[in-house]
């Protein structure tokens, strides 16, 4: 891979936290390049390290070994360019949800005109046309988190991070927002790092799944997912996608995250 | 109907009210108890419209020395707040002594404000603040401290400066915190003024109540309490209106209204 082809680039990178107990390692030598335009999930229970990852790379956390660059640049705070959406929407209850959209234009000293046109469109392409003036509790999860998402997008960032952003949201409102981020992804091309400890999501959206494993927190193995683009929902039905799922299942059983008996 | 339906709660109150005036009122001349000792609300009533001017000018000045200690509790204790969120020395230091002094009973220290500022409005306005400011500064704190994580880092991987996290995060989240203690902060407030008027002074309620007792005008002692007592309530309820202007979106504010 020749570098300007790599966006992301871990090497080597572990965090140890102290606790009461001794040192607690949570991540163990990860090493991982995330190319351009690639879509990457993180695929692994909880308590593997998967979110700590996220928060490293974002500048929000301090690795305690190795380094991570994006754009051969290294990370020591949250560096330009990049989007976050978490797992909680996290929405400003006091404001609404276009000034939510809006929210980075205040912390970043933009042209507040310039990004409003943006904000609607956004709004628009996730269904919360006619929702600008409404404040977030009057929202459901599934529409909140779009949001969030919203938030996330306003600048057009090349690198969105998304820590497990559909966990809290019922079966149906996440396929549907599965299929509207793998829509996103296949008009924008943006360099996508998904953290979910779902298998047919991290499939289902991914070109590479990267398997994580606890205690300590690291990787076991990378997998490509040779699927076609773009991806419907019956992809899921089809033997290829079957098979996906069964490896990852069988892995994690190996592991002994999974127990079936 | 829906008009007593909407405003159950505020004639409920004014019922318990009204009915304990009655009581008090029928008592005092059943009972034809002397009015040195318990004057009947009637007669109460008759002493603040005898000398309307007088009781106004008192309470006038009784209000101003209130709201002065109130504003300046409420200015000082915000800042200090800020500061011991944001400084490991200013919390160990300044709220470690603020903490301590909560614990003097404050009317004690009362006195020593006569000796430094004399008898005018200065020392009585000092004492309000002194009083009042230790709720505000504790409930900031809280509510500055109480601020999620999640949403710092939110703001942090949108590249927030420290100053636009406290602005637009920490704050918004804190004023719930904050109008607890003003709350608290408001009565508070008041009975700093009556004791700074008590200590020393021509003016004020707190003079009045003490100049009054003194001649066993019992009348006269009631009617100044039942205006700080209306006073008070009023002032309340005020700090509460605006707390409801403010935050509109607080979860106790907004009853089962929105959500779903």
């Amino acid at each position: 891979m020749s570098k300007n082809d790599c966006y992301v680039s871990i090497r080597h990178v572990g965090k140890i936290y102290p606790s009461p107990h001794g040192e607690v390692t949570a991540l163990q030598d990860i090493n991982l390049d995330i190319k351009n335009h690639e879509f990457v999930s993180i695929l692994g229970p909880s308590g593997c390290g998967k979110s700590t990852l996220l928060k490293c790379i974002a500048g929000l956390e301090k690795a305690s070994q190795g380094t991570i660059e994006i754009q051969e640049q290294t990370v020591s705070r949250p560096p330009d360019g990049m989007g976050v959406v978490f797992q909680r929407d996290i929405l400003l209850d006091w404001r609404n949800i276009l000034d939510n959209v809006m929210l980075i234009t205040e912390f970043r000293r933009l042209h507040r005109e310039q990004y409003l046109d943006k904000a609607h469109a956004l709004l628009k392409r996730f269904g919360l046309e006619g929702f600008e003036n409404r404040h977030p509790w009057e929202l459901s999860g599934g529409m909140r988190q779009r949001a969030a998402i919203c938030r996330a997008l306003l600048d057009d960032p090349e690198l969105l991070l998304m820590d497990e952003p559909f966990g809290a949201l019922d079966a149906m409102t996440r396929d549907d927002l599965n299929l509207e981020l793998a829509r996103l992804w296949q008009d924008t091309r943006k360099t996508v790092l998904f953290i979910t400890h779902s298998i047919p999501e991290a499939i289902f959206l991914s070109d590479r799944v990267v398997v994580m494993s606890r205690n300590p927190g690291r990787i076991d193995e990378i997998v490509d997912i040779d699927l076609p683009r773009p991806r419907k929902l019956s992809l899921r039905e089809t033997p290829k996608f079957g098979e996906y799922v069964a490896h990852f299942r069988h892995r994690f059983a190996e592991l002994g995250i999974v127990k079936e008996d | 109907m829906n008009w007593i339906k909407r405003n159950d709660k505020f004639l409920s109150v004014v019922a318990v009210l009204a009915g304990s005036v009655l009581i008090w009122e029928l008592l005092c001349w059943l009972l034809e108890v002397r009015v040195f000792i318990l004057p009947a609300p009637s007669r109460i009533f008759l002493e603040i419209v005898d000398t309307p001017i007088y009781f106004l000018s008192n309470a006038g000045f009784t209000l101003m020395t209130t709201l002065a200690g109130f504003a300046l509790a409420v200015i000082l204790g915000v800042v200090a707040a800020v500061g011991i969120v944001h400084s490991v020395f200013l919390e160990r230091t300044l709220y470690t002594l603020l903490v301590a002094l909560n614990s003097v009973p404050k009317v004690a220290l009362a006195p020593l404000f006569v000796i430094w500022m004399g008898t005018g409005s200065e020392p009585k306005i000092a004492i309000a603040l002194m009083i009042a400011i230790f709720s505000i500064v504790i409930d900031t704190v809280l509510g500055l401290r109480s601020a999620d994580t999640d949403m710092i880092n939110m703001a942090r991987a949108a590249r927030a400066t420290q100053l636009q996290i406290l602005i637009k995060i920490r704050f918004p989240m804190a004023l719930a915190s904050m109008f607890a203690g003003m709350k608290v902060g408001i009565s508070f407030a008041l009975i700093g003024a009556i004791v700074g008027e008590f200590v020393a002074g021509e003016t004020g309620l707190g003079h009045v109540i003490l100049l009054s007792q003194g001649m066993f005008d019992t009348p006269r002692v009631f009617a100044a309490i039942f205006i700080l007592g209306a006073m008070g309530t009023i002032l309340f309820y005020i700090v509460e209106a605006a707390e409801r202007f403010f935050l509109p979106w607080h979860v106790s504010q907004r009853g089962y209204s929105g959500g779903h």
